[in-house]
């Protein structure tokens, strides 16, 4: 199990193991101090209600369910990927308000009262957006699984640069940011895609935003 | 069918599907979210119960006690399973470490627990109850300490730990240009997107796992070995795979556990493993330590080609086999390789994309520059000064194609490598600029592959076969397979992968995917095109099929009439026979890199990237194209930045996650340009076809390595080129 007391395998650790490399280690989590008697016998909920793609939920969740989880496990909409649940690659993108968030990183109760749009509330395989349709055409994937989070990210990267909001490789901060290669690759470097569609991805982003890629 | 002579004209050469830059069929879903992947099948929503996996927190030793009864009391928890209750498991015969530790413990994170519970969050927090007590037992885990001593390599798919031709110690010695030089290349991830995943549910004695998983066969197999089950009551179900690049060609913990967690709570149970456990738990390409040695005449050509490899695995099992690629890929009387291989104590090596190319080709193609540049040669020239048209240790067996020499010449007009300068002389504002170059190389290999094939009164051609799509475009270019034989539109054709319950194909793995296993859907097509015209009382030699109709002289039928009665079948098998034994068949390539180099920081940056291949007929440009950008960028992310870093107290890779393990992102890759060379190659099946999923990634990070020489002056030979590795070695400001 990997504890807090795992990482500290470093300073006292990393001088046990280096003196001597056989020895009994016994990792206790902190994580629960007085274990069993002090862990409720139901988890805490709480309810929250939010709109997903225009349609109203209400419901009554383990307050430690993500937003992420909320929506695959609970509502079934599993067009949000799950890469590593912990903020690194990007996969769980979803549009919160306008702003792209990583729905992995927060707790679905934190979203009470919000307009949540998924990969679904885009667009269907009969009638899709104009940006999933790109990836199409531009071939802006492989094996699909970053996808969703890709094409979410990407309709809020062409909102945020048309919104004025700067990014890391803007030059000139008093001057509305322009849709170049370097403003998307920028923009959409919190989104991996291990398969390396990159340049295909930009490709289609640059067509929706009008732009040569 | 058997294909053991070399392909005629035959359908396919039409030409008026396949070979089209498609778009994929499967694309309106994988955009749309609904593509269903090994996590997300709803079929068991209403009853499933959820697993999180306890991973040791030793390398090696013995569990000494385990207690389970915080664990077991917290809310929700159904079941825990450890190897103490799990029953007899047997071993996967493409295992090395078992699946469930305990009380042995193999490598670090190895699964020694699945918590299961009514939720995932349930789950999550009993896991952190589960305590173990362990005993640490000494293992090995530094690669560099064991060269000297390690032992021969076991035969690794068909290469010999030693080989030697003419006498190179002699050559070598008396070269009058000589080089000499060690490389390392460090253990790599695959770092798939989607982390393995299964869900697992039993109806009596008969097992169904939806999961991630590139080959069907292997693994429904391996399921049922390590759970005593016969084969035939497995299910294996994958009809999405969120990447693999090799790391999901075999059964990992989660389907196991998920089926144990299944058992044990009698509800299908799921189970994906957590990202910071699975650098651990599962395989990884491991590092090398190579020596090349070449031997030349002052005008360049190679006399003397010595390369050895060091590798470790858990139990010195599998070697990283980098030296396979030099003794196919240049000219020389006298040839040397050697593998040898250490245990070590980390979690098991094996199979990553273009294992053994890739690493291989990291140092053989930075010794190439290297000798180069001491001969005074350009580096394209000097490749093709010493390209081979035949199997250099078997001169009577000749390449089928080889235009490694064209991909070097047209990629240098292309690529204006004209204008390279000499190292560190080529300058924009701060930057350095460099280009390198590098040869690419990899087999093409073919397995058996089978396919079934219906058509409907409707004229809709259905295809079933147990391969996967792991992102590689097999849907598109089956679909694009059968149309082309049927003669219907693409649109009329559904394909359906990744079941057990479907004939066996050559499934996802060694570039060999696409080749095999359209080539089992042309074999499965020949039979339903007979079928088809025979029931229309057509001669099926003299039968047109076109435009969905099927054709002889002015008599014509839709095609759907052959089913009117019913639907129609046929199922085949591509078998490959001798070919391949008696002509070398292999892919080629050259790849031509641009960096720049910050003068003050040794920041990379790569600029541009072009890679011209030769690899036989391509099916869908458009999905080639994406398989080799994609081995583009995995090779500059292994030339600049990946590393899983050892501990060598511990035994463990640290950087085990997507924060720690960096791999490119948008920024790092800029616009990549791919040229395929026309080529079809009759030897390798009648698709005339060979693979690129894995020649992409063969010689990139040598080229990178290579530019950022010529931009710096300085040359790195450990992976990954990382600024502090030079940073002292950088031009003087001016």
């Amino acid at each position: 199990m990997q504890t807090p007391e795992d990482h500290e395998l470093s300073r006292r650790g990393v001088l046990v193991g280096g003196a001597a490399s056989v020895a009994a280690v016994t990792l206790v989590p902190t994580a629960t101090p007085a274990g069993a008697a002090s862990a409720p016998a139901v988890p805490p909920t709480a309810e929250v209600a939010f709109k997903v793609n225009g349609t109203a939920h209400s419901l009554e969740l383990d307050t430690r369910v993500s937003l992420l989880d909320a929506l695959r496990e609970h509502l079934h909409l599993t067009g949000t990927k799950k890469g590593c649940d912990h903020g690194q690659c990007g996969a769980c993108t979803v549009i919160v308000d306008g702003r792209r968030i990583n729905s992995c990183l927060a707790l679905a109760v934190m979203h009470d009262g919000d307009e949540i749009t998924t990969i679904e509330g885009l667009g269907t395989p009969d009638r899709m957006h104009a940006m999933q349709e790109a990836f199409v055409v531009h071939d802006g994937y492989q094996c699909g699984y970053c996808t969703p989070g890709q094409i979410c990210s990407a309709v809020a990267v062409l909102d945020e640069i048309k919104a004025g909001i700067p990014s890391h490789v803007t030059a000139d901060l008093t001057l509305a940011p322009a849709v170049t290669n370097m403003e998307i690759r920028e923009r959409m470097s919190g989104n991996i895609c291990r398969c390396g569609a990159y340049p295909n991805i930009v490709a289609a982003i640059s067509d929706v935003a009008g732009v040569k890629a | 069918m058997k294909f053991d002579t070399p392909a005629t004209t035959n359908p396919i050469d039409q030409l008026k599907v396949v070979g089209k830059p498609t778009n994929r069929i499967e694309g309106p879903l994988k955009t749309t979210g609904t593509a269903p992947y090994a996590y997300e099948h709803q079929d068991f929503a209403a009853t499933q119960a959820y697993g999180y996996v306890v991973g040791s927190a030793i390398a090696k030793g013995k569990i000494a006690s385990m207690n389970l009864d915080e664990a077991k009391a917290a809310p929700g928890v159904l079941a825990i399973v450890t190897a103490a209750n799990a029953g007899k498991l047997g071993k996967g015969d493409f295992n090395n470490a078992t699946l469930l530790g305990g009380p042995g413990i193999e490598h670090y994170h190895q699964a020694v627990a699945l918590v299961v519970a009514g939720s995932f969050e349930q789950a999550r927090a009993a896991a952190s109850l589960v305590r173990v007590e362990y005993t640490r037992d000494k293992g090995a885990y530094d690669l560099s300490a064991t060269v000297g001593t390690a032992g021969k390599a076991p035969v690794l798919y068909g290469n010999q730990p030693d080989t030697a031709v003419g006498d190179f110690a002699s050559a070598f010695a008396a070269a009058p240009v000589q080089l000499d030089a060690r490389y390392s290349t460090p253990d790599h991830a695959h770092a798939m997107m989607e982390p393995h995943a299964s869900i697992a549910s039993w109806e009596g004695d008969k097992l169904t796992v939806w999961t991630s998983n590139q080959m069907i066969a292997w693994s429904a197999g391996d399921v049922a070995k390590t759970l005593g089950l016969p084969k035939e009551n497995v299910r294996l179900l994958s009809p999405y795979v969120g990447g693999g690049f090799g790391g999901k060609l075999y059964v990992r913990a989660d389907a196991i556990l998920a089926a144990l967690g299944a058992k044990a709570t009698k509800r299908p149970v799921k189970v994906a493993l957590q990202r910071p456990l699975m650098m651990n738990n599962t395989p990884h390409r491991p590092a090398t330590i190579q020596r090349i040695r070449l031997g030349a005449t002052p005008d360049g050509k190679l006399t003397a080609i010595g390369h050895e490899s060091w590798s470790g695995d858990l139990n010195a099992a599998k070697p990283e086999g980098a030296v396979a690629q030099t003794r196919l890929l240049y000219a020389g009387a006298n040839r040397m390789t050697a593998m040898r291989i250490a245990a070590l104590d980390l979690a098991e090596g094996n199979d990553m994309r273009a294992p053994g190319e890739a690493p291989g080709m990291m140092a053989l193609e930075v010794a190439m520059d290297e000798m180069a540049e001491k001969l005074g040669l350009d580096p394209v020239q000097f490749r093709i000064l010493n390209d081979t048209q035949v199997d250099p240790e078997a001169p009577s067996r000749p390449f089928t194609q080889r235009q490694l020499n064209k991909c070097l010449q047209m990629g240098a007009e292309k690529f204006g490598w004209s204008k390279r300068g000499k190292p560190a002389s080529t300058r924009d504002g701060k930057w350095l600029v460099g280009m390198g170059v590098a040869a690419a190389f990899r087999n093409n290999l073919n397995a058996n592959s089978a396919a079934r094939v219906r058509l409907s009164s409707a004229g809709i051609v259905t295809v079933e076969t147990d391969m996967t799509d792991i992102g590689t475009g097999s849907y598109t270019i089956i679909a694009q397979t059968a149309a082309e034989m049927m003669g219907v539109p693409l649109d009329n054709v559904v394909v359906k992968l990744g079941d057990s319950s479907f004939p066996v194909s050559s499934g996802s793995g060694g570039q060999w995917g696409a080749n095999s296993s359209t080539a089992g859907v042309y074999a499965a097509c020949v039979k339903l095109r007979e079928a088809a015209a025979q029931k229309l009382g057509l001669n099926p030699a003299d039968a047109v099929f076109a435009d969905g109709k099927v054709k002889v002289g002015r008599r014509s039928f839709a095609l759907g009439d052959a089913a009117k009665d019913g639907e129609l079948v046929a199922e085949d098998r591509i078998e490959f026979g001798k070919l391949a034994e008696e002509k070398q068949q292999s892919t080629f390539g050259a790849h031509f890199v641009e960096v720049g180099v910050d003068s003050a920081t040794g920041e990379v940056r790569i600029r541009r990237m072009l890679a011209v291949c030769a690899a036989g007929r391509i099916l869908n440009p458009k999905a080639a194209r994406s398989q080799v950008i994609g081995g583009m960028t995995m090779g500059a992310g292994a030339a600049l930045m990946e590393e899983l870093a050892v501990d060598k107290r511990f035994g463990f890779f640290v950087n085990h996650d997507l924060a720690g393990y960096e791999v490119p992102v948008h920024a790092d890759i800029p616009y990549q340009e791919v040229i395929f060379l026309d080529e079809t190659d009759p030897n390798t099946s009648p698709m005339k076809a060979k693979g690129v999923g894995e020649l992409g990634i063969c010689g990139v990070a040598a080229a990178v390595a290579n530019a950022v020489y010529n931009a710096t002056g300085a040359r790195v030979r450990s992976y990954p080129i990382t600024l502090d590795k030079f940073i002292d070695k950088l031009p003087e400001m001016t």
